[in-house]
């Protein structure tokens, strides 16, 4: 089979190489670790009194996590290979750069080699008197059913969890509330999508799945995990409402309710066909009588060059609208 | 009754090393069938890295807990992923079972084993007939304890482990994914042996050579 063609330089140095990139792009936003490359905090951020927030996961969902570590949001970010869990030791030296001696947060999406790398960190972490607690981010409804919640995948739905959380560790609110802000944030975050063609990962440069020509796979997660239906590929509007209707039986909206909006390419989908998809998104939800807060249209997790879309919607009420509008300053995203 | 001291656990992770080195490809094809191909690559990974920090050891009188350690924490760092927690995790419950000791009796290697067996079960959260590598180390452990509560010694508990490693292993072809990233291809999982099993089995009779109790 040919190869999947990438502008890299070899398949064994692309997350050192790409972390580079960004460190010289971010200066002011971002800085590793000493002695622990694959530990990046926010140059402006931590400090004495507040929880720390660390995120992190595999690599090639930029910009996801890095990108939102920054004031006001991640306080850090523990770097994996691709689409591999980073090791304890990683996200170990996050937690301690970014403890205030508040406690620690960790947030990352459900997957289980994450669960066991963040679980060692904060098992360690403990040693050195650093209390951590965890907030899985589960906002994939595709990934499991709604009684099955715990077990959902963590994907683009991530970008508000993140958001919410860091607003509450920069208001200087309490460990507890925090914590609890975060698991909030995550119960009102549902987030679906459909991949059209697949990614390929650098080690391989072998397509990591199959779909076929004329075809999309709806629910696919962001590593290529099997959806919940396989069809032909439908209109922007027949997809974003396929999506919306999961959604709202899901969310259960009443009239005059709020919601954030966030409509994500997984890498290769423009954003021509992005803002197609959000305009069918404002129509559905003005039909409704269902206020949109903000919109963010964009990549915000992506999967590599897969192809395709996910809608993500936030229910809000005051409080989380109040941690969305929060001020952060982070590499690739800012709320001023 | 034999007793092994630091040193001849050193020898039996270099064991482990080799063997494992031995079967990258062989792992890494078998990965291929069901998850991302790189097993292999991890596990060499993982146990070079091990064999290399204990080279590091002054072996002079050194602790049993000790080498446990050092081995756990430099799988640990080499790899990440699913691997690393779940090797690390049985190496570090293997180093508790040992603290203090200066040199293991072969009930202490006996209940050593059996923490490593526990430590993967409670860090993968994984049951026997999940494909999973608990379900090679689940049978070994308990094919020793029952070896040894009998009566036999190290080496003739150890015919009786390996053995059910070995069934286990195989029982995996007819099992679907339950956990682990194959889990994702459900049925599709069926048919082939889980990697992790397989490569568990080579661990387990590396340990066999490496503490010179092979028949």
């Amino acid at each position: 089979m040919e190869k999947t063609k990438k502008i890299i330089n070899g398949q064994d140095n692309v997350v050192e190489e790409m972390l580079d990139g960004i460190l010289a792009a971010h200066p002011q936003h971002l800085r590793q670790v000493e002695g622990s490359a694959r530990s990046i905090i926010a140059v402006d951020g931590p400090r004495p009194g507040k929880v720390g927030l660390v995120i992190g996961g595999g690599s090639g969902h930029e910009p996801t996590f890095l990108g939102f570590v920054g004031r006001g949001l991640a306080d850090g970010a523990a770097i994996g290979n691709v689409f591999a869990s980073p090791p304890p030791d990683p996200i170990l030296e996050c937690a301690k750069a970014v403890s205030g001696g508040a406690g620690v947060l960790f947030m990352y999406g459900n997957y289980a080699g994450d669960v066991m790398n963040f679980d060692m960190a904060a098992e360690m972490a403990a040693m050195d008197d650093i209390d951590v607690r965890t907030v899985l981010t589960t906002d994939d409804i595709a990934s499991a059913p709604r009684d099955e919640r715990d077990k959902r995948r963590g994907v683009a739905g991530n970008f508000f969890v993140f958001k919410a959380a860091g607003a509450a560790c920069d208001k200087i609110l309490s460990f507890d509330e925090c914590e609890r802000v975060g698991r909030k944030a995550n119960d009102h975050t549902y987030t679906m999508g459909v991949a059209l063609s697949p990614c390929s990962l650098p080690q391989t440069l072998k397509p990591s799945f199959e779909i076929a020509p004329g075809e999309m796979e709806v629910g696919m997660g962001i590593h290529g995990e099997p959806g919940i239906a396989v069809g032909p590929l439908e209109p922007a509007d027949a997809i974003s409402d396929m999506i919306l209707d999961r959604i709202f039986e899901e969310m259960a909206p009443a009239r005059g309710d709020k919601v954030a909006v966030l409509v994500n390419s997984l890498g290769a989908t423009s954003l021509m066909e992005l803002y197609i998809m959000n305009r069918r998104v404002k129509q559905r939800l003005d039909e409704r009588g269902i206020s949109i807060h903000a919109t963010w249209v964009g990549n915000y997790c992506t999967s590599l060059e897969m192809a395709g879309a996910s809608i993500t919607l936030m229910h809000l009420d005051g409080e989380l609208q109040e941690m969305l509008d929060h001020p952060c300053d982070c590499a690739m995203f800012r709320v001023v | 009754m034999a007793n092994y001291d630091g040193a001849s656990l050193v020898k039996m992770f270099k064991a482990i090393a080799t063997a494992i080195a031995a079967q990258k490809e062989h792992l890494c094809e078998l990965d291929g069938k069901i998850g991302d191909a790189d097993h292999g690559i991890a596990m060499a990974l993982g146990f070079g890295a091990v064999s290399d920090a204990l080279s590091e050891l002054d072996m002079d009188g050194v602790a049993p807990t000790a080498v446990f350690n050092m081995a756990a924490k430099s799988f640990l760092n080499a790899v990440g992923a699913s691997s690393g927690p779940l090797y690390a995790t049985a190496f570090m419950r293997a180093g508790a079972t040992a603290k203090g000791k200066i040199s293991l009796a072969e009930g202490d290697f006996v209940a050593a084993f059996q923490a490593m067996a526990k430590g993967i079960e409670d860090r993968g959260k994984a049951v026997v007939g999940e494909k999973t590598m608990v379900d090679a180390w689940r049978p070994a452990a308990e094919a020793m304890a029952a070896a040894h509560a009998g009566g036999a010694d190290l080496a003739a508990s150890f015919a009786a482990t390996v053995a059910a490693a070995r069934k286990g292993a195989e029982a995996t072809i007819d099992m679907v994914a339950a956990k682990g990233r194959s889990a994702r291809l459900g049925e599709r999982s069926r048919g082939h042996m889980d990697p992790g099993a397989a490569s568990a089995v080579f661990v387990i009779e590396a340990m066999e050579r490496g503490l010179d109790l092979s028949g």
